[in-house]
């Protein structure tokens, strides 16, 4: 008579065998196999895992500091013909016009005027854009450089359209920057909108190898850290209120 | 619902976090072995849920979808974990059952869970996700291949190399408990 092996007293133990039956009359007139698979029950019977109550109410306390941090999902309805990056981009557009309009003004009349409000306004409100901007770029970052992508293909089409999303805005805010001298924004900028770009480019779903690479990217040139870190000054140090302005 | 949830409907998302928090914390914290971490997780995977929910399959319970989630993330903080401490031991994650007197029971079940976790350690981790959801949430082989992604096969020998690992690492004492 042949005894049963190790992987089908397991699958047994926990009956997920295909001839339960079978293996039950085995056991029961085979003696070798009997001991065996009592030492092996014995052995899993004796691995038990205790876990810490949660209540009734755990779901509820779950969701009380869950519900603050969720995101705004992206309902496309009316205006679906528009890009979704459009939205976006007119507001990021809007945000540099009103800067480049209150630098103008500023130049233009400061003579006359001390009218340091209208650029600083502008100024404060394009730094907190960027800021804005850079806190959602390092959410798509953050959510590759953490990704567990195991085998096969890996689905990023949602990095890739928030990407897609992100890149016209970056754009016009490195090229503010760099008009107005800010060279460690506009830098950072940089490095962004060339990973922005890949991850936008790339198809919906990427091999493993090809996962690797855009995060590498991201690791190589420390841009998550980067991005963090200029994320951080903006909220930390933005442009001072405007005075009230005095006409002379 | 998960239909309502998709198109923002947060009350809709706020039926399903209520109805799958328990589980999701009761496997975050075998996996990851402290109450903080499997906070975290709950919190975490639940975003990403909301964030993701236009990936879902309906053929896939939404549990069973949260389920891979938490798992994905508590395995990469498992790792993190381990990178940053490479002899930190997680205590608490498994146990062994004892019917011995209280102190001998303690003093063992402390040497024996360091062992565990040890040999649970050089289980890969999908070999511990199987076994952990087969041995501790006594999921079914498909459940756990939708888990997984793995065929009834491929997710049968997941959990048969982990028990052989563990018999092995674990010798002779996991008897003696009993």
């Amino acid at each position: 008579m042949s005894h049963l092996s190790e992987e089908q007293l397991v699958l047994h133990y926990y009956a997920d065998g295909e001839s339960y039956a079978a293996v039950e009359t085995h056991l029961s007139e085979c003696e070798i196999c009997r001991l065996q698979f009592e030492t092996l029950r014995s052995e899993l019977d004796a691995i038990e895992s205790p876990v810490p109550e949660r209540g009734p109410e755990y779901g509820a306390e779950v969701w009380r500091r869950l519900e603050a941090r969720l995101p705004e999902r992206r309902v496309r309805a009316r205006f679906s013909w528009l890009p979704v990056w459009a939205p976006a981009a007119a507001v990021a557009a809007l945000v540099v016009m009103a800067f480049l309009a209150g630098n103008w003004y500023e130049r233009n009349k400061a003579p006359k005027e001390i009218a340091r409000g209208g650029g600083r306004v502008a100024e404060r409100i394009l730094v907190i854009a960027v800021g804005d901007h850079l806190d959602r770029s390092q959410m798509v970052l953050a959510e590759i450089a953490n990704a567990n992508p195991g085998g096969g293909l890996v689905d990023i089409s949602e990095e890739r359209q928030l990407a897609h999303d992100l890149l016209g805005e970056n754009r016009l805010y490195r090229q503010t920057a760099t008009r107005t001298g800010d060279a460690g924004v506009a830098s950072v900028l940089d490095d962004l909108e060339r990973v922005l770009v890949e991850i936008a480019n790339s198809p919906d779903r990427v091999s493993s190898a090809e996962f690797q690479v855009i995060r590498n990217r991201i690791e190589s040139q420390g841009l998550l850290f980067k991005v963090r870190v200029m994320g951080s000054r903006l909220r930390a140090n933005p442009p001072p209120p405007a005075a009230p302005s005095k006409v002379l | 619902m998960i239909a309502q949830a998709l198109e923002g409907d947060r009350d809709a998302f706020r039926v399903l976090v209520e109805r799958h928090s328990r589980a999701v914390f009761r496997l975050a914290f075998r996996i990851t072995g402290n109450e903080s971490d499997a906070e975290d997780v709950v919190q975490e995977s639940f975003l990403r849920a909301w964030r993701q929910l236009h990936r879902y399959e309906a053929r896939a319970g939404f549990g069973t979808w949260m389920y891979r989630i938490a798992s994905n993330y508590a395995l990469d903080l498992v790792r993190a974990r381990r990178r940053r401490s490479s002899e930190e031991i997680v205590e608490g994650t498994l146990a062994f059952a004892s019917d011995g007197p209280l102190p001998d029971r303690l003093a063992f079940s402390g040497e024996v869970r360091r062992r565990l976790e040890t040999v649970m350690a050089t289980l890969t981790p999908q070999e511990r996700l199987a076994f952990t959801l087969r041995h501790m949430e006594g999921q079914s082989i498909e459940e756990i291949g939708a888990v997984l992604g793995t065929a009834a096969n491929a997710t049968k020998n997941s959990i048969f190399r982990a028990v052989q690992k563990l018999r092995k690492g674990l010798g002779p004492a996991v008897g003696a408990t009993q």
